[in-house]
């Protein structure tokens, strides 16, 4: 028996982990597959009925999904962006003699450790247009209030802020980690031929640092597209749809709805989305010559 | 060298600028602990941003009115039940993957938290509804452990791999079963990876949102439930409101800073060095 065991402890070893993944993934996600192709509201009396392509025509004809499927990709690449520029920058201030540098990057991991709802609804109060501190600042400046999660216009932004508060430290930890084990000589040859700040910064630094800052976009691009609880928490997809993006829509349609169907058919589709990008960026930083 | 003055001055902007910057972002959390002492009257009265009485009226209404000491007990049990299994599946699976370098199954892994946690939710909510599962800790566990487990094995597979093998080795020549070596000689030598991902996996047990919202109920709910149902009410309890948030997220903060030089590592799986 222990020897049974012992020869094939790759299998052993692994197989309880395997099967829950796929008990607990695999099969879901074959089963909302299966029920993307029919028609159902839940009900015990009346079983799913099959409609084929039915609930997909049905999607790519809604206008409210292709709405979903921008807003989703607007966050995404707004968020990841600004993060990404500011992450940089603040890396490279941190990457000073800084005093206080360990208590500093500590408390620079708060906002991404925080729960989220939580983080929401103290956004909720900062964002009120009556009592919130943004009015408040402001009105201090001689600017007029704005509604900011309650308006059409605004909502996104103001969701963007948010997110750009809570993961630009997350950037700049992981870049200011990649700083750090940069070599020396680089910058020291570039400083005999006279290189100025920025040329050592944009001719050495970026290049070196660009394995680190994939990895960081691509972790963070990854959960951008996914995000739910900030949203969910602040606005639920409102005011009316302008902030419904794609995971949004899905849950509004499948568990206040009860679409089941469409709904299924709409997470297939993010399904295929959110894994083939993140398929493609991995792939693209294997060219660049990262490993995971 | 002639640049001694600018240099103390760009040091000095430095400064001034990563404490400025980290200021701004832990004003929320400012905001949120200052709100939790005010009345209601002072957060609506916005002339007077900063006078409070601290007082904790706030604190004890979650507690007395609104039962969060259930809550917390329920995240609790949820957060340590879904770290406790994702560790009993998790360590052996990311030993196995770093030894035998099984990196089929280490994508799988990989691909478990990419997926979107919404995708398998109506089938969730279906198949443990079927089972009268809905509203259980067994449920709650159970899908918690779909976040807990993949991020564990993620942690521990670099760490695995740093580990001397020569250890196990010699353990196995004493006679041990590769299971028992691994639990007597690897597994005590691997403490400092296994507490930091499993505060980091209780950390996102205790954070989550989605699964709770689905598969919760009134005898399971968690505190992220019970936050988010406090703004369904018609009329704001601000106060309240910020005071269950202080009450959510304190644990984790003090978590974080306790972890703090391992956590970098863990959120961004290994692929840096914190």
């Amino acid at each position: 028996m222990t020897n049974w065991i012992d020869r094939n402890i790759k299998w052993v070893f692994t197989m309880p982990a395997v099967i829950f993944v796929a008990l607990m993934m695999v099969m879901p996600v074959g089963y909302t597959f299966w029920l993307s192709f029919h028609d159902w509201n839940m009900s015990n009396v009346t079983p799913p009925l099959w409609v084929a392509f039915e609930n997909y025509k049905v999607l790519f004809h809604d206008e409210l999904f292709l709405k979903s499927l921008k807003l989703m990709f607007y966050f995404t690449i707004a968020s990841v962006a600004i993060e990404t520029v500011l992450g940089v920058g603040l890396a490279i201030l941190m990457n000073q003699n800084i005093v206080g540098k360990g208590i500093v990057k500590t408390l620079f991991l708060l906002p991404m450790v925080a729960t989220p709802v939580a983080v929401g609804l103290i956004w909720v109060l900062i964002y009120e247009p009556n009592i919130g501190i943004a009015n408040v600042f402001l009105q201090k400046l001689g600017l007029p209030g704005q509604e900011w999660l309650t308006s059409q216009n605004l909502v996104m932004p103001s969701l963007i802020f948010i997110d750009v508060w809570e993961w630009t430290p997350m950037i700049a930890l992981i870049v200011l980690a990649g700083l750090v084990s940069l070599p020396k000589d680089p910058y020291e040859a570039a400083m005999i031929d006279g290189a100025n700040t920025w040329q050592s910064f944009s001719k050495i630094t970026l290049p070196l640092l660009k394995p680190t800052l994939y990895s960081a976009i691509l972790l963070r691009m990854i959960d951008a597209l996914k995000t739910f609880d900030i949203i969910y928490a602040t606005t639920q997809g409102g005011p009316g749809t302008s902030s419904q993006t794609i995971n949004i829509y899905g849950y509004v349609l499948g568990f206040q709805y009860f679409k089941i169907g469409q709904a299924s058919a709409l997470l297939m589709v993010f399904f295929v989305i959110v894994l083939s990008i993140s398929i493609f960026t991995i792939l693209l930083r294997k060219r660049a010559g990262v490993n995971l | 060298m002639s640049g001694k003055k600018p240099k103390k001055l760009s040091a000095a902007l430095t400064h001034v600028g990563v404490y400025f910057a980290l200021f701004l972002f832990l004003l929320p959390f400012l905001w949120m602990v200052l709100a939790s002492f005010k009345t209601q009257v002072q957060i609506l009265n916005t002339s007077k941003i900063f006078e409070i009485t601290a007082n904790f009226n706030n604190y004890i209404s979650i507690f007395k009115e609104y039962s969060f000491l259930q809550f917390i007990w329920n995240s609790f049990v949820v957060g340590i039940g879904a770290t406790i299994f994702g560790l009993i599946l998790g360590l052996p699976a990311a030993y196995a993957i770093a030894k035998y370098k099984q990196q089929g199954l280490g994508l799988l892994i990989l691909v478990a938290r990419i997926v979107p946690g919404i995708s398998f939710l109506i089938p969730w909510f279906i198949i443990f509804s079927k089972l009268h599962l809905i509203d259980t800790y067994t449920s709650l566990i159970l899908s918690h452990m779909l976040v807990t487990m993949p991020f564990i094995i993620w942690v521990m597979i670099p760490f695995f791999e740093g580990l001397p093998h020569e250890l196990e080795e010699s353990a196995r020549v004493d006679g041990c079963s590769i299971p028992s070596a691994f639990v007597r000689v690897m597994l005590p030598i691997s403490g400092p990876g296994i507490v930091t991902s499993s505060i980091l996996a209780f950390i996102f047990s205790w954070n989550n949102f989605m699964f709770s919202l689905i598969l919760a109920g009134d005898n399971t709910k968690t505190l992220p439930i019970a936050v988010f149902n406090f703004i369904s009410y018609s009329d704001i309890n601000w106060g309240g409101l910020m005071a269950a948030s202080v009450t959510i997220t304190a644990p984790v903060l003090l978590l974080a800073l306790f972890a703090q030089r391992y956590i970098i590592a863990g959120l961004t799986g290994g692929s840096v060095k914190g």
